[in-house]
């Protein structure tokens, strides 16, 4: 998702911002904020085509029936040398690129800062930060027609970059250049580095890293661009390269096709504007939706999402990169419709609602444990990383942003940590918790890592008596038989440690604290705990009904 | 004696500790302490009461005390250094500074303190290293202001004379002799009603527990004592279920009502199901490092083959009417052990593991879903979140709104609205605002959407519409509590959970 800020004076140029409107554009599908000097919108992953301001002032005026239909740009065919020569050196890196010339355009500073701002955001989002698509727009005036395309020796590629005062050599960018330390993952692991150059062997960038300074920047002066987009997937190129030209023929250029010279291949011209056509059933639209549209108002729906609709088939605009199924069109059918005139229906119900057994048993021993006073607790899934030496294998999150990286391996931790919390609250602290806790387990699920649920009993200050008491009575209440064994637990004090056991499987053990792990968390009163897996309990309660 | 109404209520209602002292109202509060064998903080709490049932007016003063500090007991006792030396020097006229300091038995400190002070009395001059003395015989035993002041303390300060001011702020720059103590002193005044009662002798005789003798054996024509029943009792805390149990709860019950079935999925899974199986690419953001906690040094499996491989076609193109993402979609990249970053993961499994006889479905589920986030006040990790999916040949868009008002208006919330939006799994998408009555602003609250077929194919092998929501509980939960900081709604601390009010939605 893009947050897109326009200055709120340019927009209202061309769009009447008063409540009615904004209201309009929030149901566009790109909610918005306004500020004293800005309009700030947000546009969806599947909308990177409104990203330049133009092309969104042009989908709004669509929408709201000033403009519909979809808009058609005059393309002009290449001129002399419009050629951009693509080498197969490249074919292993980055093998594609689409161009285009755009002329008579006029610059001010405001709509330079405009054309680099969306350029960045194209490179964010649909260009997955450069790796899928990068864009280079040049002045056409500081370079010689016709381009080349190819890879090169990092040691041989030489040119002053972006944001620097001396020539630099490949190699040399990825190393100091900001732009070259940001980015050099993306070119790490090739030999050769892919460059435009011009006529005269001028570098004019290094895709997708950095323009060069002498060629690679447009100013008040510039009337003509040169615009390249370079990557993987060249019709993802071409719609790329057709979002920016239709933003620069709304900024009032004119648009040239080049011609593309892939070696053995035919030659290819870009920008390509014709649009991919696709079918829709009027039924199957009515259906999904609920609704019942006549193909009049259809037409017009879809005139309104910049569409042209003819007998069961329709044309995507070419600057469209989300086209991927009907479904998506009538999605934009709905949009065109309003969400807010789509009366909500609560279809007839059939069927019993059915809570989980588990869930169900859960809520059980809560009653039982809110019945003697307890209090439930509610810890972080993630812990700090542990202070006590375990013999079990933590399972850790790689890159937390906090000090969280541990999951859970039982609640005793987290509730020894919330008692040391809450030293100041009047005591006695009688607490319980049941959630999940993990461990390790190859093999027996698809993760790797075990998931149980857990139930955790804690009392401060307390003995082993005051929590056996508990135990007893809990187990009486659920009608199940157990027995404790002497046994011995890190954190509790042996000889006052016990395993708890239905038939013979070990489900949970209860003992006082010891000292020891008391003051680690430095705790000045008593805690006797319990600390039982629910599985065998389910399972035994499972058997009796 | 005869005694009106009033008085006869009043004597009902006193409390053993109340009847001891009446007999001594009529005296100062620290005779009452002696007589009446109190000690001084039950004292003041019986006179807070004896003034709720309108015996008394208490009367506190705050004051400032003066009283000696540790130099200052001794100097009392033993005379204030300058006075000493004084008296060396009426014995050692014109004695060298040097010799003085040795012999006059004070501390190098209070000699040359003493010295200061006696030359600015003018008792004493200095000349060339030489004390000379200057003043009369008489004028040498008159006590100094100092000296005077010290005999009166302790003094509240508020009554020393105008004169003794400069003195005592002389003696409070001076090290421990003085110093000063907020104090508070208890008094009280009778009310009329007090006056009545005040050093009576009660000999009143009434039940104060109700013990097992006199429930088997009667009152014997004893009256109860009448208690303040206004009076504040001590706090009390219950065991209680978190308020985010509550919550969740209640939230529960409502897709329970409406037919739905609960069903349950691993916290921790496989980027297979919690991104592959939901139709996001492999490069999608949110399969980033930076948003989702991926667990160290650890593998996931996949599940059936037929699944795996209806997934990478969807994922690639081609296939259930769709041209797909258009890449090549890499197994190992799905084998990513994750913590889920939503429910959805859990209705992907659901889906899959249906049986043709099993439709039409309605699940619920409610759980925790986690992203890679810092915690502050309007940021945190771990969220709940209400899952939901209607599997059924007749379901559509308006369907899904429907289910959604529904949901809603059983939390509380009336004005809501449906936005566009978009997630790589459903299309049509939307997402769900209320409207916020203070900050005046649509709340975003959660998405949902008709799954894609691409979704519907690689899950149950066929395309059937599938509504699906997922939506975040806390903001909810944040609104009906007033919490302001997200961070409470994790809060261990057991005062904010004794006190937290029930969910009373």
């Amino acid at each position: 998702m893009a947050n897109i800020k326009y200055s709120k004076k340019q927009i209202e140029k061309y769009l009447n911002l008063n409540e009615k409107n904004i209201e309009k554009i929030a149901m566009y599908g790109t909610p918005l904020s306004i500020s004293k000097d800005f309009l700030e919108i947000e546009v969806f992953p599947n909308r990177p085509d409104i990203i330049p301001m133009q092309n969104f002032i042009r989908a709004i005026n669509a929408f709201t029936g000033k403009n519909p239909g979809m808009k058609k740009y005059k393309i002009n065919k290449p001129e002399k040398n419009y050629l951009v020569k693509v080498s197969s050196s490249v074919s292993s890196i980055r093998p594609f690129t689409a161009c285009a010339i755009v002329k008579g355009l006029s610059l001010d500073d405001e709509k330079i800062k405009e054309i680099v701002n969306w350029q960045e955001k194209l490179h964010l989002t649909l260009g997955r930060n450069r790796k899928k698509v990068a864009i280079g727009i040049y002045p056409l005036h500081k370079i010689k027609l016709p381009i080349k395309y190819e890879a090169m020796d990092p040691d041989k590629i030489k040119f002053i970059p972006l944001e620097s005062e001396k020539e630099m050599l490949g190699e040399e960018i990825l190393k100091k250049h900001p732009k070259g330390i940001e980015y050099a993952g993306l070119l790490e692991n090739f030999n050769k580095f892919p460059v435009f150059t011009d006529a005269e062997k001028k570098v004019l960038s290094m895709p997708p890293i950095i323009n060069s300074n002498d060629t690679g920047k447009i100013t008040t002066d510039t009337e003509g661009v040169f615009i390249e987009c370079s990557g993987f997937d060249f019709n993802l190129l071409n719609k790329t390269l057709n979002i920016i030209v239709s933003a620069f023929a709304e900024m009032g250029g004119k648009i040239y096709q080049m011609e593309l010279d892939y070696e053995k291949a035919k030659k290819i011209l870009t920008p390509d504007f014709s649009p991919a056509k696709i079918k829709i059933s009027l039924e199957k639209a009515n259906s999904l939706l609920g609704l019942k549209i006549s193909e009049k108002k259809l037409q017009k729906l879809l005139a309104k999402m910049e569409y042209n609709y003819k007998a069961g088939t329709l044309l995507i605009p070419p600057w469209r990169t989300d086209i991927l199924h009907e479904v998506d069109i009538i999605e934009d059918i709905a949009i065109a419709y309003g969400y807010e005139n789509i009366e909500p229906q609560m279809p007839k119900l059939v069927g019993a609602g059915e809570e989980n057994f588990e869930s169900k048993i859960k809520t059980k021993i809560a009653e039982i444990l809110i019945g003697l006073g307890f209090i439930e607790i509610s810890s972080y899934h993630l812990m700090k990383k542990d202070l006590y030496k375990r013999k079990t294998e933590i399972i850790e999150v790689a890159n937390s942003k906090t000090e969280y990286k541990v999951l859970r391996p039982n609640l005793i931790e987290p509730a020894l940590e919330i008692f040391s919390n809450n030293k100041n609250n009047e005591y006695p602290q009688k607490i319980f918790e049941i959630g999940e806790v993990f461990s390790k387990s190859s093999g027996k699920t698809e993760t790797g890592i075990s998931e149980s649920d857990s139930l955790l009993i804690a009392i401060s200050p307390g003995n082993f008596t005051d929590v056996k008491q508990i135990l007893d009575y809990l187990f009486k209440m659920l009608d199940i038989d157990y027995r404790i064994d002497e046994s011995i637990h890190e954190l509790m004090i042996e000889g006052r440690t016990g395993e708890i056991k239905i038939k013979n499987s070990k489900i949970g053990s209860l003992g006082e604290l010891h000292p020891k792990t008391l003051r680690i968390k430095n705790m000045d009163m008593p805690v006797s705990a319990i600390e039982i897996y629910l599985e065998e309990i389910y399972n035994a309660l499972t058997a009796k009904n | 004696m005869e005694k009106n109404n009033k008085v006869q209520e009043l004597l009902e209602k006193l409390s053993p500790i109340e009847r001891k002292i009446i007999p001594y109202l009529n005296l100062s509060p620290d005779e009452i302490l002696k007589k009446a064998e109190l000690d001084a903080v039950s004292l003041n709490h019986t006179l807070k009461f004896l003034e709720n049932k309108g015996v008394l007016q208490v009367k506190t003063k705050n004051y400032e005390l003066i009283e000696l500090a540790t130099n200052g007991i001794y100097y009392k006792k033993n005379h204030l250094p300058e006075r000493n030396l004084i008296i060396f020097l009426d014995m050692h006229n014109r004695i060298s500074i040097k010799d003085a300091e040795k012999q006059s038995k004070l501390s190098n400190n209070e000699f040359k303190v003493s010295l200061g002070i006696l030359k600015n009395k003018s008792i004493i001059s200095l000349n060339k290293g030489i004390i000379i003395l200057n003043a009369s015989k008489e004028e040498l035993t008159k006590k100094f202001p100092e000296e005077k002041l010290i005999e009166l303390l302790p003094i509240e300060k508020a009554k020393l004379s105008p004169e003794h001011l400069p003195t005592f702020e002389n003696l409070r720059r001076r090290k421990d002799i003085i110093n000063t103590r907020n104090c508070q002193h208890i008094d009280f005044e009778l009310t009329e009603l007090g006056k009545q009662i005040a050093g009576e002798k009660l000999e009143i005789n009434l039940i104060e527990e109700v013990t097992s003798n006199i429930i088997l054996n009667g009152t014997n024509g004893k009256k109860f004592r009448k208690y303040d029943i206004y009076a504040n009792a001590p706090k009390l805390y219950g065991g209680k279920k978190h308020f985010l149990s509550q919550s969740i709860e209640y939230a529960k019950k409502i897709w329970l009502e409406m037919g739905f079935k609960e069903m349950k999925g691993p916290i921790v899974d496989t980027s297979f199901w919690v991104f592959d199986s939901l139709f996001t690419p492999q490069d999608h953001p949110a399969r980033d490092m930076q948003d989702t906690f991926f667990l160290k040094n650890q593998e996931g499996k996949l599940p059936n083959t037929k699944l795996i491989q209806r997934v990478k076609e969807v994922h690639e193109g081609g296939y259930a009417g769709s041209t797909g993402w258009k890449y090549k979609w890499d197994e190992e990249e799905s084998k990513k052990v994750v913590l889920r970053t939503h429910t959805t993961s859990i209705s992907a499994r659901t889906l899959a593991n249906l049986k043709e006889s099993d439709f039409p479905v309605k699940y619920f589920s409610i759980g925790k879903v986690f992203r890679n986030e810092t915690i502050d006040w309007s940021h945190g990790f771990e969220f709940s979140q209400s899952e939901g999916i209607v599997a059924d040949e007749n379901m559509n868009f308006r369907n899904l709104l429907g289910f959604l008002k529904e949901f809603y208006k059983k939390m509380g919330f009336e004005k809501i609205r449906f936005r566009p939006s978009y997630f790589a799994y459903t299309e049509p998408s939307v997402e769900i605002e209320i409207f916020h009555p203070e900050k005046k602003e649509w709340i975003e609250l959660g998405g949902a959407g008709m799954l894609r077929p691409e979704v519907t194919f690689a899950l149950i092998g066929k395309e059937i519409p599938i509504l699906a929501w997922g939506q975040g509980l806390d903001r909810i939960i944040m609104d009906f509590y007033k919490i302001k900081d997200i961070r409470e709604i994790h809060s261990t601390n057991l005062k904010i959970l004794r006190e937290k009010k029930f969910w009373t939605k």
